[in-house]
């Protein structure tokens, strides 16, 4: 070999140049629209849901400022009802699931050793369609026409006699839209995780992170569908008089809160299982060793993803539901404590047993087993029917929410942030920035939501765009306000640390954590084709594994570098053992083309102008022809008799 | 216990215990399986709804003054709906062999007893629409919107069957080594032909019990 600097002595430096060659895309406007490329594709998925984040964040500073004070007069009560559900719709479904996804996207194919995702311009497409329903969705907020229902929207109020105007038709129809972006990803997640792990990443070699995120895909994929039926049966309510949640016509209204819970609860844990992941993905670079028990943290990820199917009435305890059946779902709403449990003690153990590593992102790790455990013994009260009947719709609810969803997803997401921006961008952050962030933020995070316990159990409903003066919950709110500010300021403060470090971060090296798992081996920012080798696994930690790194030096072969084309390599499912190469696509207009259409689409349905819609339809159908069009191949290669 | 022949034998030998199941099924296959269920799922919860809404609804199904629904139309729907996988099964063992004429004629015969399964619901419809509409009771908001919505995945499968059809005509698109459109278009066929026999005890059948 020649004396070069190439990261790979193995790979030539024509093998190289052919890689950039056939994987470059073009810093061009063009570029930009057509990409494929799974690692633009997931910063562009975290910009996008933090660029929500940030709209539904001032939301809640707005509600915030109104409640400071009893009795004031910030906004009015209309505009409170579109502020609080705006804020909650955008942060479950525009930012978290966004945010988690957009992690997934980036770093699913650089732990298993892969080229792309198994669907790149399917990708792209979910890209462009969650940026769209969420636009759609905010855009109702200036003409007054946003969503005004609560995130779960409950009948009877949401039907069009209560509830005139488009409100719940941006609702019903935006949430559908964002279906189709969910359901892509979740889908293309599974097949990538068992058509495209490196050869000998078998299933017990598959990072935590991984499992989560392919855990996470199939709750969408049976989740989710009694969302879209619900949000259906609703716009067909609303806008073609049928009675599905309209008593008056033998409709039933708790049927919305059956269907939109089979989906709510498993979407908790469709946030917080990826979120968990992050967790195990970040600990052992922290720890200086492997998180304990990766077999029954598995077990315990996918023991959590089947029982969340069965706990949705526990949302429902005060709906006058057979007590039989409140017995049952208080049972299993406490047994899915137990896989939960497990995982914090393995972590406990791993961090007991390790050598701790006191930066941002473990900060971020121990703020969120603290704030997460909190959540989740509120959580485990709640599971007790009597309980939850004296307690329900008041702001003890907002409170556990609140702690498990900050503490359970948006501290590991900034863990993960922290931890993966050398990765993303190239570039180190500032730690002590990054401690002030943590520091403001969780201490903001804890003055903001545990006085909600208290005004909660005080009797302060949720919701409530003002209160009087009399029950004495002024001075609890306004704690809560002055929390609300602290903490927008801790995350103003990650904000600030991640645009320093694009801007004038040191450069990153390929590895400075001394992580475990595959994204490591590679370089900072990773070349458009992720490996110049892809290797062959030999453990669990593939990075701290010499064997391993021989497989991408001395021990690359042909087979696994495959630089004649834009190829990666299909494994088996179970065992990840080498199947073929196979071509990967190349850039295109069309998932923007078809995303657009259903923009159209959508926007027509919304505004009754059927006719625009039905040409809608014909282009998104006609788009989706065009690009499953089979190529023209001569007879001989397609293999026919006649 | 002997070493040679019986199903445990077979099941638990080294070869069994060691051959890895399910191998090199292609990505294009899992993606539609994924959809297939996803779509599944959604029926499951629209059925599941109707079920739920009946029983609270209270002992008279279905209210008002509508008759139980008539079967000779249904029945002659599910009788030209489920044997149109038939031919598409054909089609895909002919192509899988380099066979494009029967992948054509294939095609094309169920490309035919769709159309019929949808001209035959536009009876339905007709028939049903002097009686009660969708905004009658949640009973014509049910009947109207699983049918339909049935109704819109036969069109979707068609467009498939169609789109491969006139793929298949060009030429130089199908073969024994390319065949994966067709088995997935397949796949989603034969969902559709299944989901209709759930339909058909649901809608028709349920209520005369």
């Amino acid at each position: 070999m020649s004396t070069t600097t190439s990261t790979a002595p193995a790979v030539g430096r024509d093998d190289l140049a052919r890689l950039a060659e056939h994987w470059a895309e073009p810093r061009s406007l063009r570029s930009w629209f057509t990409t494929v490329d799974h690692k633009r594709i997931g910063r562009r998925y975290l910009v996008t849901a933090a660029f929500f984040f940030v709209l539904a964040g001032l939301s809640a500073l707005v509600m915030r400022t109104q409640l400071a004070r009893p009795e004031s007069g910030v906004v009015s009560p209309q505009e409170y009802n579109q502020l609080f559900t705006m804020h909650g719709t955008a942060m479950i479904f525009l930012f978290a699931t966004p945010m988690l996804f957009g992690f997934g996207n980036f770093l699913v194919p650089l732990m298993i050793g892969s080229r792309d995702m198994a669907f790149p311009r399917l990708n792209a497409f979910g890209y462009w369609v969650f940026l769209f329903a969420g636009l759609f969705m905010w855009a109702s907020l200036p003409f007054g026409a946003a969503p005004n229902n609560g995130w779960f929207a409950y009948a009877p109020l949401n039907q069009v006699q209560h509830n005139p105007g488009l409100h719940m038709d941006v609702y019903a129809l935006g949430l559908l839209f964002l279906g189709i972006s969910t359901t892509s990803g979740a889908i293309n997640f599974i097949v990538t995780a068992l058509k495209l792990r490196a050869p000998g990443m078998s299933l017990n070699r598959v990072p935590l992170f991984v499992w989560a995120i392919v855990a996470t895909a199939f709750m969408v994929i049976f989740a989710l569908p009694a969302l879209n039926a619900d949000n259906a049966m609703l716009f067909f309510d609303r806008r073609f008089g049928t009675h599905f949640f309209d008593p008056s016509g033998g409709g039933n209204v708790l049927l919305w809160q059956h269907l939109f819970w089979i989906f709510g609860h498993p979407d908790v844990y469709i946030i917080v299982l990826p979120a968990l992941g992050i967790v195990s993905a970040v600990l052992p670079a922290f720890t200086r060793r492997g998180v304990v028990a990766y077999s029954l943290i598995v077990l315990s990820i996918v023991a959590i993803a089947i029982i969340s199917f069965g706990v949705w009435v526990h949302h429902m305890f005060a709906t006058g539901l057979p007590q039989l059946s409140y017995s049952f779902f208080s049972a299993a709403s406490t047994v899915i404590t137990i896989p939960s449990g497990i995982q914090i003690f393995a972590w406990l153990a791993t961090m007991l047993l390790g050598r701790l590593v006191s930066r941002v992102p473990l900060l971020f790790v121990i703020g969120f087993i603290v704030t997460f455990v909190l959540g989740g013994f509120t959580g485990a009260m709640f599971a007790l029917t009597a309980f939850d009947q004296q307690v329900t719709d008041s702001y003890f609810v907002v409170a556990h929410f609140h702690y498990v969803l900050i503490g359970g997803a948006v501290f590991p997401m900034l863990a993960g942030i922290y931890y993966w921006l050398p990765k993303i961008t190239g570039r180190m952050y500032h730690e002590g920035l990054g401690r002030w962030a943590f520091w403001l933020a969780f201490t903001g995070m804890h003055v903001t939501f545990f006085p909600m316990h208290l005004t909660g159990l005080f009797g302060m409903p949720r919701r409530v765009y003002t209160y009087r003066s009399e029950p004495g919950w002024d001075g609890w709110n306004l704690v809560s306000t002055v929390g609300s500010y602290l903490l927008a300021l801790g995350l103003l403060l990650v904000l600030v640390g991640v645009v320093h470090a694009v801007r004038r971060g040191r450069p990153a090296p390929a590895d400075p954590w001394e992580g475990d798992s595959l994204e490591w081996s590679t370089a900072s920012p990773p070349e458009p084709y992720n490996f110049p080798v892809i290797p062959r696994v030999r453990s669990l930690h593939p990075t701290w594994d010499a064997r391993t790194a021989e497989s991408t030096t001395t021990g690359a072969t042909a087979d696994r570098v495959l630089s004649d084309g834009r190829r990666t390599l299909f494994t088996s499912e179970l065992d990840a053992r080498t199947e073929r190469a196979v071509a990967m696509p190349e850039p295109s207009y069309k998932p923007l083309v078809l995303a657009g259409a259903l923009l159209v689409f959508f926007t027509a349905m919304l505004l009754a102008a059927y006719p625009i819609a039905v040409v809608a339809v014909l282009v998104v159908a006609a788009t989706i022809a065009a690009w499953l069009w089979p190529p023209r191949r001569p007879d001989e290669e397609l293999g026919v008799a006649s | 216990m002997t070493d040679r022949g019986g199903v445990v034998a077979a099941a638990t030998g080294v070869a069994a215990l060691t051959t890895e199941e399910p191998v090199g099924r292609p990505t294009g296959w899992w993606g539609m399986v994924l959809f297939v269920a996803t779509e599944a799922t959604l029926f499951a919860c629209l059925l599941g709804s109707y079920f739920y809404l009946r029983f609270q609804f209270g002992p008279q199904w279905p209210p008002g003054g509508v008759d139980k629904p008539k079967l000779l139309i249904p029945l002659l729907m599910t009788a030209v709906l489920v044997p149109s996988s038939l031919p598409v099964i054909w089609a895909e063992h002919g192509i899988r062999r380099g066979r494009r004429g029967r992948l054509r004629a294939g095609l094309a015969a169920t490309l035919v007893l769709g159309l019929g399964f949808l001209a035959l619901l536009a009876v339905e419809y007709a028939e049903n629409l002097k009686h009660f509409t969708m905004t009658t009771d949640v009973y014509g908001s049910l009947f109207y919107l699983i049918t339909g919505f049935h109704g819109l995945h036969v069109l979707v499968g068609l467009t498939m069957i169609g789109w491969l059809l006139a793929a298949s005509l060009r030429g130089g698109s199908f073969g024994s080594h390319r065949h994966e459109r067709v088995r997935n278009a397949a796949i989603y066929w034969h969902f559709v032909d299944t989901v209709w026999v759930a339909i058909l005890f649901t809608i028709y059948l349920s209520p005369r019990l």
